[in-house]
């Protein structure tokens, strides 16, 4: 490896992907850095790590940046969204337990409908229900928060919260100290692997294209390192890009398996970039289109909307000022960066920073810098929609 | 320097919890409960009500006393990851020993200092050993590996140990594979075949 060092911290997960790509099919080479990877204990470690200077970006969850520029978390150094790495790629588990009830009552597992889901789930919970999730502020706690709170639960104030780091969600549903989970992959196949728990639903399903993970860097260090900036970035979208073409999924795959990456079975790992889901011990399997998605329909473009629809769900949970908290997170989007750093890569370039979060329940075409930008449906299932102006 | 200060270790390797302990003692603190395992640990520290919580960064359940940073409040009375935040160079200390402290309750930051200058040298102690001790093990593992390899050669081959150890090398070389990866290969191969 040749070029200047940046070095990024990344949590052993599937949607880490873009990284591992960038580094090993020689993405960030080509762009003149020397990407080094930095695997990550948990999420808090790695916002420290990124916040004090040890790592230039991070693999994060998308309300990590979002959570710091609202004064959640860490020591108070501010994180910009460079890009969002993914879309999705979570599933919904529940306890075997939990499964046999819902199975009993007639429930058909089928992977998809999240309110007929959400609804069994409810009807065969006995006292209060008991989720895991791995983060405190992540899309998890957001889409079930969303979803249960949709159908009746307050959540999260009905819910029995709890954070586990995804390696122990098995566990922790092994040890019947949850009933249900939400978690990336490919922690929920390893939990159906190992027996104790069965796949209720993707997460796709209850908001299709909803942002998973972003590329976060400090604000000071994206303004000193213009130039590094912009090649990581570069590298990152390319990376994108070659994953998003099926004819890579099983070089992809291999890649991600390696030891110093998330040190795991391949199998468990192509289920998440294939969508052939195995859902139960039973081997029951589900197909999902778009169980993850790196690339296409601006999937990487930080829409300031995104933020700002995380951002005044915290307010709400904690009772911070919305208007301020929304303004807070829409100035972490560098959308700005985004165009200027990707336009002549061909990246769908948006004209809009903002957009109505939710209301596309069909494939719609906005204006863009590059040209006419198609965006693809990105509905909730309830048909729930957020608009930032509002 | 008050000696009823209660402090929660989180740490599974008994032999890294002595230390820390000990070192938490001679420096002038009595009150430490330690908690080797993750299960129930939300549950165990809001039941013991600690006035600081020291946890090893390097373990996954960090990420549960978010949680509970998150459930005290996390604005009207923050609870301080490691000490004061204008004190950036122990912060960082803390961090690069591999240390994080949690305070759960209004604790003054300036009673934090000696705790963490203590921990932290000992933690950085400990974490040299752990990686020596790794970087040893897994040595001593590899040249087992690269024997056994070597023998397969030179009874498959008739050849001598130098003559199987330079094609092991020469493989090794033309794949871009560390020598100890083509010695696994090798012997899990011969594994199959017998």
């Amino acid at each position: 490896m040749s070029g200047a060092p940046v070095s990024a911290g990344f949590i052993p997960l599937v949607d880490a992907a873009p990284l591992i790509v960038a580094r090993e099919i020689g993405f960030a080479e080509e762009e003149g850095i020397d990407l080094t990877l930095r695997a990550a204990p948990s999420w808090s470690t790695l916002r420290d790590r990124l916040m004090l200077g040890q790592i230039e970006a991070a693999h994060m969850l998308f309300p990590m940046p979002v959570a710091a520029a609202l004064g959640l978390g860490g020591i108070g150094a501010r994180l910009d969204i460079l890009m969002v790495l993914s879309l999705n790629g979570n599933s919904i588990g529940v306890s075997r337990r939990m499964a046999a009830r819902m199975r009993a009552a007639g429930y058909e597992f089928d992977f998809a409908d999240a309110r007929r889901a959400g609804e069994a789930l409810i009807a065969a919970t006995e006292g209060r229900l008991r989720v895991g999730v791995p983060f405190p502020y992540s899309m998890h706690a957001e889409l079930l928060y969303h979803w249960l709170g949709s159908l009746g639960l307050r959540a999260p104030q009905d819910l029995d919260v709890h954070t586990v780091p995804p390696p122990l969600m098995a566990e922790a549903m092994a040890e019947d100290q949850i009933d249900a989970f939400c978690v990336g992959a490919p922690w929920g196949s390893i939990a159906v692997e190992t027996g104790v728990g069965e796949l209720l639903l993707p997460g796709s399903a209850i908001r299709a294209r909803a942002p998973d993970k972003v590329l976060a860097v400090r604000h000071d260090w994206a303004e000193a390192e213009p130039v590094l900036t912009r090649r990581l970035m570069r590298a990152l979208w390319q990376a994108g890009r070659w994953l998003s073409r099926p004819e890579n999924r099983t070089t992809a795959v291999e890649l991600l398996a390696q030891r110093a990456y998330l040190d795991l079975s391949a199998e468990m790992i192509e289920r998440a970039l294939s969508g052939n889901v195995v859902i139960s011990p039973r081997g029951e399997l589900r197909r999902v289109n778009d169980y993850m998605t790196f690339h296409g329909g601006a999937a990487g473009y930080p829409w300031t909307s995104q933020a700002a629809l995380v951002a005044s769900r915290l307010a709400g949970r904690l009772g911070l000022d919305r208007a301020s908290s929304i303004a807070a997170a829409g100035a972490i989007c560098r959308t700005d960066l985004y165009r200027a750093n990707l336009a002549d890569l061909g990246a769908d370039l948006p004209a809009e920073t903002a957009r109505i979060e939710g209301a596309n329940t069909v494939p719609q075409t906005v204006a863009g810098l590059n040209g006419e930008v198609i965006l693809p449906p990105d509905a909730f299932f309830d048909g729930w929609i957020f608009d930032p102006e509002a | 320097m008050s000696e009823t200060l209660s402090i929660i270790v989180i740490e599974t390797d008994r032999d890294r919890t002595r230390v820390i302990v000990d070192s938490l003692r001679d420096a002038g603190f009595s009150d430490i409960q330690v908690i080797p395992e993750i299960a129930g640990l939300a549950r165990r520290i809001s039941e013991s009500n600690p006035d600081l919580v020291l946890v090893d960064m390097a373990s996954p359940s960090r990420d549960m006393l978010e949680e509970m940073a998150l459930a005290s409040g996390p604005l009207e009375r923050p609870v301080a990851m490691f000490v004061d935040r204008s004190d950036g160079s122990l912060t960082k200390a803390a961090i690069e020993a591999g240390i994080s402290a949690y305070v759960v309750d209004g604790l003054k930051p300036s009673r934090i200092g000696s705790i963490l200058d203590a921990a932290v040298t000992r933690f950085h102690m400990m974490h040299r050993m752990r990686v020596e001790l790794e970087t040893t093990r897994r040595a001593l593992e590899e040249r087992k590996l690269i024997d056994r390899a070597k023998g397969l050669i030179m009874k498959a081959r008739g050849v001598d140990e130098d003559a199987a150890y330079a094609l092991l090398r020469k493989t090794a070389m033309d794949q871009g594979r560390r020598v100890a990866d083509v010695a696994q290969a090798l012997v899990t191969a011969a594994g199959l075949l017998t």
